[in-house]
């Protein structure tokens, strides 16, 4: 009994690990992506949108085999690192998402607060961080938990190129006829969003002293 | 010699030409008060002096500098951009106050972020930094606002917000203060209390070109008016001469729409 607890959360481990690397990389890496799809310089500005319909469009599970087998079979480069397969995949899917969201936020601030800042003499860089960032985060907070929840529960794909997630690890005691490290995997995942989810009340608290 | 000279302005979007040959031009303590029915070009006007609009034709003149000149080939860096703007102030007809800011924090940010640019900002940081909460405050005591100071804008009433929008653009002591329309946002009640604002600085004399609606307020304040009509200046002069006795026919008709006023 408590090995199989040990196991599953060693398990769970690599979900959490695969969670918090692909956040801290995509966050910024969507900004990056945002600032291409909204660039004045058409070239690149339709590349980007042309990039993110792609991974929008189609499905995470194949992106995860195109990349853990295209760099070996098409490049004779293999890619023997499973874990950095699942998070290259995992980073830009979800940079991607991050992206559409931040364009959404930035593009529903109103005219007049860029026009404000600018004719009190203020640099588009300061009218970027000094008056529309925190504007922005407060309108994506919500959306943004939305796509974090679905990262936690997507980790369980990785899987499918052979990552030793909790799911996976559990999936082999129904071969010793025990279903029950199975069912209690749902029990890591609920706690963990549960966790996730009081987080992100707390910051759209904080933001609460002021409206957008 | 007036201190703003706006000379043949002209200015289209696509096919549709919406200043024609503007020109005019403001005496230093003047307030010009521009008058006009919807779709004239007042706001693209004022869009243009704070260059929120590039003009495609004519000047524009700040005292012995001339900041704007259509047919100036040279490309405009934005370090001149922002210097050029800054002769002007411009309240918005919404007031677009910052909302993650208090009042008194919309009114000193825009100075703060200036001063950093000074070459003495390090050495004298304190002094600098003090100096402009002080001129904060002192502006929001002359719009009546000192006790709303750390209030967020969705807490104070669209005249209050438009009073705070007021002491920001004075805190960069603009060369001239732009206003479009800038209590047509407001309800009945609250539209007196942002006029005596201006008023008030009209009679500190402070420089202003104030778009507005409100006849009996602009005949009151203004020192001249300028009638525009389909982006063409109809007529200018003194507001006895404009308003009370106007000599063109659209003026006429503009100004029956006024006559209760
Ligand atoms: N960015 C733009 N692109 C195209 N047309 C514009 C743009 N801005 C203004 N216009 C047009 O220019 C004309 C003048 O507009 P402007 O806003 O300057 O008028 P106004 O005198 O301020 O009117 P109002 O009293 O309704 O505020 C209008 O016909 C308007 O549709
Ligand atoms: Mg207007």
């Amino acid at each position: 009994m408590q090995e199989i607890i040990k196991v599953l959360f060693s398990g769970f481990g690599e979900n959490l690990r695969i969670f918090i690397l692909t956040l801290a990389m995509a966050i910024p890496l969507g900004l990056i992506i945002t600032f291409g799809s909204m660039t004045k310089f058409k070239p690149v500005r339709w590349l980007t949108r042309t990039f993110v319909w792609i991974i929008r469009g189609t499905p995470l599970m194949l992106q995860l085999f195109v990349v853990l087998y295209a760099p070996g079979l098409l490049f004779g480069i293999p890619m023997r690192d499973r874990l950095v397969a699942t998070l290259v995949a995992f980073v830009i899917n979800y940079a991607a998402y991050f992206s559409e969201i931040y364009r959404g936020g930035i593009e529903s601030i109103p005219r007049g607060q860029y026009e404000a800042g600018a004719v009190l003499g203020m640099t588009r860089r300061q009218v970027f961080f000094k008056v529309v960032l925190l504007q922005v985060i407060k309108r994506i907070v919500p959306s943004m938990g939305n796509e974090v929840i679905t990262l936690v529960k997507d980790t369980a794909l990785a899987r499918v190129i052979g990552v030793a997630e909790i799911i996976m690890v559990a999936e082999r005691y129904t071969k010793q006829g025990l279903i029950g490290p199975l069912f209690s995997t749902g029990l890591y995942f609920l706690l963990f969003n549960g966790i996730l989810t009081l987080l992100l009340g707390r910051i759209e608290r904080k933001m609460d002293y002021f409206r957008v | 010699m007036a201190i703003l000279e706006v000379n043949n302005l002209g200015k289209s979007f696509g096919t549709t030409e919406v200043l024609k040959d503007i020109s005019f031009s403001l005496e230093k303590g003047e307030s010009l008060a521009i008058i006009g029915s919807s779709g004239s070009g007042k706001t693209t006007l004022l869009r243009c002096l704070n260059f929120l609009e590039t003009p495609d034709q004519g000047t524009i003149r700040v005292g012995d500098e001339i900041i704007f000149d259509a047919n100036r080939t040279s490309v405009v860096s934005n370090a001149e951009l922002r210097k050029n703007r800054l002769h002007f102030g411009l309240v918005f007809q919404n007031f677009n106050l910052f909302p993650q800011y208090t009042a008194f924090r919309n009114v000193t940010l825009a100075g703060e972020l200036l001063a950093q640019e000074r070459p003495d900002f390090k050495a004298n940081k304190k002094t600098i930094l003090e100096e402009i909460q002080q001129r904060g405050r002192d502006l929001l005591a002359s719009v009546g606002l000192s006790a709303k100071a750390d209030n967020y804008p969705h807490q104070l009433s669209g005249g209050q917000q438009q009073r705070v929008a007021i002491a920001r653009a004075l805190a960069l002591n603009p060369d001239i203060l732009c206003f479009d329309e800038p209590t047509s946002a407001l309800d009945p009640e609250l539209t007196g209390e942002v006029l005596s604002v201006i008023r008030s600085l009209a009679s500190e004399k402070t420089t202003m070109i104030i778009v507005t609606h409100e006849m009996g307020f602009a005949r009151q304040v203004a020192d001249n008016v300028l009638f525009m009509d389909k982006g063409i200046v109809i007529e200018y002069g003194s507001p006895a001469d404009v308003i009370d006795h106007p000599q063109h026919e659209r003026t006429k008709r503009f100004l029956e729409n006024y006559t209760n006023a």
